[in-house]
């Protein structure tokens, strides 16, 4: 049953990776910005920006664009980059990686986080704890990630300046990677120096991304543990004689976990969407940033090979929560 | 499976720790022998002489680091030998020569010599090659080497090409290198023969640089230079404010008065070859001369920079700021809201009956952007000029001055670090240009011969009276010329650029 899951998803995901397609290649041509404008110089004639137009392949009739464009992308060729003047590619794949390590481990933060002060909350239910959790917890809720950032920077680079505020890593310990994955590897390797140089860099934009998502979290899973601490099984478990955290953690959150890790997942892709701004603000060198450079620039390949790659990680993320979804509940399963 | 022990966990821990609280992650670069320099815009690409990056100013004091010019300058625009030690025309002006230094090595220890000059000009010459100013390369060819001499026919005399080889996309290239590794092989290791060599690169983080030990111009002060990508001004005013930085530029300016005074550090805010100016486009009420005059009287140059800008800018009357050549100071626009009302009324316009049309402006692309247009709408509605704010992107502004449709009144900032005429009022106002809003003939016939005159005396002379002829008929309204705030470390010594270009030359331990 789950196989048939995966494929119905994949090929639905072809399809909505084709509209995206089309969807950006045509938004790009008909939203104002010619990207060979923001190039020429003031001297330059019509002869020399029709030059530059079939220089950069924009003067061809738009279907034979963008049949060039998506004939290339069957093969995995996205273009040439204008201003990088690189494959794109190979550019999303040299930046990815400081992306995905970034947005897991926001997730990662956010998870135990948010787990931890719902199963808190829930533990300390009717008491002023529980009261104060809430009222921490809405705050959380109202602050959008960028506000954190500016926030953390303000504390942890400026008034306290003990965290670094920009980059990925202090430049003089980017040697030595094999892969672009520099914390995991880091640590696989056994350079925890290194690591902790990591991890020190990647500590405000982590906890801006991880803060709004891990409010979440609490809202949804300490909501669904007080229902789940109701029911009869939880009664029966009690009247056992099980203690409270026990009751929590083995019969209460079991079946209360699953509406959270469907809103995680969903609010997972909109951490990443987060990742451009606060990628930005921190100076890291992701696919979020990478993305604000190529609209500004109006870096036509760039922009069409960032959006399906967005695209593509939204899908994934969400085949990879109905899966998870489906086999934790059988009923899903079976349906 | 991997594990990591206990006493792995604890160096891990320590290292944090140590990562944090080390003092010498925030030490001076006067202590040490690294600068780092929180800059504002990030470095797509090495190439500075095709695509959007080499014609992108601010980008230049990078590409002045690694690269040399064929002609250098100083900070106050006046030009200077650079891979060029000679350079002129004969006496018809119907060829030129350019004396090649001698003595100079690429980054890799190969010799530099005449045949990368002519190659890297005939390169940028191609006008299917990505060179934004093709135009200005390709009109010398026929090139001949006799030792370090380099002679060429003029194909189309521009009396600015000499200026132009100090400016965008006026960098000279490996010829041999660069034809061996290829335009994606040169992108991931970029040599040149400038001051400071590529040590490592993470787009949209860093850029380290290290010392030219062989540099032509003597060693550089600092070994390693650091160039920080941290387009976001809080960011950029969080990396001075915290020491994590040496210097840095372009903050905002209620921020560098903060900090210009606050202990261990320093400020410099000088004008510089940038300014800003509101485009007139003909046709509709623009077509009235007194709409366009009265529009320029109106504004109270004085109070925006004052009030807006914490008194860093200067006022402007036409496209030549002081440090330009054909800067003419007896060319006065005033501040005369009677005179602005006067003109106003005589085409039948009045407070009660005003003049109506849209005026464009980016917002935050430059410092109080729309801030300024507010504040100039404001002093318009004062003597009957009912002007609508439209934002937008600055790419949506190049494509509509491309092509001509851009508002009747659009604010732009416009760049001229040679400080030539024909790269401010020439390109800004000539019809043939297509950065150009007025097209009219009789503006034409003025400008039109000032192309090719080859009495400098005389040129000059011309762009001024044609920056007098355009105040006259109010073809466009400049603003101000901008300053740009630098901070950095009290022992540092930084020299601004005039060009704005902020390069690690101009940085010494004080």
């Amino acid at each position: 049953m789950l196989i048939a899951i995966v494929v119905n998803r994949m090929v639905m995901a072809l399809l909505t990776l084709a509209g995206v397609a089309v969807v950006v290649f045509v938004l790009l041509r008909v939203v104002p910005g010619d990207p060979v404008a923001m190039m020429i110089s003031p001297g330059a004639g019509p002869a020399d920006i029709a030059a530059l137009k079939a220089h950069y392949g924009l003067d061809a009739p738009l279907l034979t664009q963008f049949w060039i464009w998506i004939r290339g992308v069957v093969t995995g060729d996205f273009g040439t980059s204008i201003t990088l003047h690189l494959y794109v590619t190979e550019v999303l794949a040299s930046r990815l990686q400081a992306t995905l390590e970034l947005a897991i481990l926001a997730l990662l933060v956010a998870v135990v986080f948010g787990g931890g002060i719902a199963i808190a909350g829930t533990l300390m239910r009717r008491t002023a704890g529980e009261t104060a959790i809430d009222g921490l917890n809405s705050i959380m809720l109202a602050v959008p990630d960028f506000i954190w950032a500016l926030a953390l920077v303000l504390i942890f680079a400026v008034a306290l300046p003990v965290l670094p505020l920009t980059g990925r890593i202090d430049p003089d310990l980017a040697q030595g990677f094999a892969t672009k994955f520099y914390l995991a590897e880091s640590i696989v390797t056994g350079r925890f120096a290194v690591a902790a140089n990591i991890l020190s860099h990647m500590t405000m934009p982590t906890l801006a991304l991880a803060l709004p998502l891990a409010a979440m979290i609490v809202r949804l899973l300490k909501q669904s543990l007080k229902e789940a601490m109701v029911q009869d099984y939880v009664l029966l478990a009690r009247i056992k004689g099980f203690r409270e955290l026990r009751l929590v953690l083995q019969e209460a959150l079991r079946n209360a976990i699953g509406p959270t890790i469907a809103l995680t997942g969903v609010q997972f892709t909109f951490l990443i969407g987060g990742t451009v701004i606060v990628e930005r603000i921190f100076a890291y060198p992701g696919i979020g940033n990478l993305a604000i450079d190529a609209v500004i620039n109006r870096d036509f390949p760039l922009i069409q090979g960032l959006v399906l790659l967005f695209g593509l990680i939204f899908i994934l993320i969400n085949i990879g929560v109905d899966l998870t979804v489906a086999t934790l509940n059988p009923r899903l399963r079976h349906a | 499976m991997f594990n990591i022990t206990r006493r792995q966990a604890f160096a891990a821990s320590g290292g944090l720790l140590t990562t944090l609280l080390a003092p010498q992650r925030f030490a001076s670069a006067a202590a040490g022998n690294t600068l780092n320099i929180a800059y504002n815009v990030n470095l797509p690409s090495f190439d500075p002489d095709v695509g959007p990056s080499s014609v992108n100013p601010t980008i230049q004091a990078i590409y002045r680091s690694v690269f040399d010019q064929y002609i250098g300058q100083k900070p106050n625009l006046a030009f200077e030998s650079g891979l060029l030690t000679g350079w002129g025309w004969n006496d018809d002006k119907s060829k030129v020569w350019m004396d090649v230094r001698q003595n100079v090595v690429w980054h890799d220890g190969s010799p530099f010599t005449p045949e990368d000059v002519v190659w890297t000009i005939q390169r940028e010459g191609k006008a299917d090659g990505g060179n934004p100013v093709a135009f200005i390369w390709a009109g010398i060819d026929n090139f001949k080497i006799d030792g370090h001499r380099i002679t060429a026919d003029v194909k189309q005399y521009d009396p600015v090409i000499f200026k132009w080889m100090a400016f965008l996309t006026g960098y000279v290239l490996p010829k041999a290198y660069y034809e061996k590794v290829g335009p994606q092989g040169f992108e991931k290791k970029p040599i040149g023969t400038g001051p400071y060599m590529v040590d490592a690169y993470e787009g949209n983080a860093y850029l380290r640089l290290k010392a030219n030990p062989k540099y032509w111009g003597g060693k550089p002060p600092f070994e390693t230079v650091v160039f920080k990508f941290v387009p976001d001004a809080t960011s950029r005013v969080a990396e001075i404010e915290s020491g994590s930085s040496d210097v840095t530029l372009e903050v905002p300016y209620e921020e560098y008065d903060r900090l210009r005074v606050k202990a261990g550090l320093k400020g410099e805010c000088k004008p510089i070859s940038d300014i800003a100016q509101i485009f007139i486009t003909n046709g509709g009420v623009m077509d009235d001369k007194n709409v366009r005059l009265a529009m320029c009287h109106a504004v109270d140059k004085q109070t925006i920079i004052k009030r807006l800008l914490r008194g860093y800018g200067v006022a402007i009357d036409t496209l030549e700021a002081p440090e330009y050549a054909a800067y003419d100071p007896s060319i006065k626009v005033p501040y005369d809201p009677a005179l602005a009302a006067k003109l106003l009324a005589a085409s039948g316009y009045s407070k009660e009956k005003p003049v109506k049309f849209t005026i464009q402006t980016t917002r935050g692309f430059k410092p109080k952007d729309y801030e300024m247009i507010q504040a100039v709408v404001g002093m318009w509605r004062n003597v009957g000029i009912d002007a609508n704010i439209e934002i937008y992107e600055i790419a949506k502004h190049f494509e509509l001055r491309m092509t001509h449709k851009l508002a009747p009144a659009a604010f732009y900032n416009w760049g001229n670090a040679i400080g030539d005429p024909t790269c401010s009022t020439g390109f800004a106002m000539f019809s043939k240009s297509p950065h150009s809003a007025w097209h009219s003939d009789d503006l034409d016939a003025k400008i039109g011969p000032l192309w090719g005159e080859k009495d400098e005396k005389k040129r000059i002379q011309g762009w001024k009276d044609a920056d007098r002829y355009i105040a006259e008929q109010g073809y466009i309204l400049p603003l101000l010329q901008y300053a740009q705030p630098i901070l950095y470390k009290s022992d540092l010594k930084v020299t601004a650029n005039v060009s704005g270009a902020l390069q690690p030359t101009l940085v010494s331990k004080s």
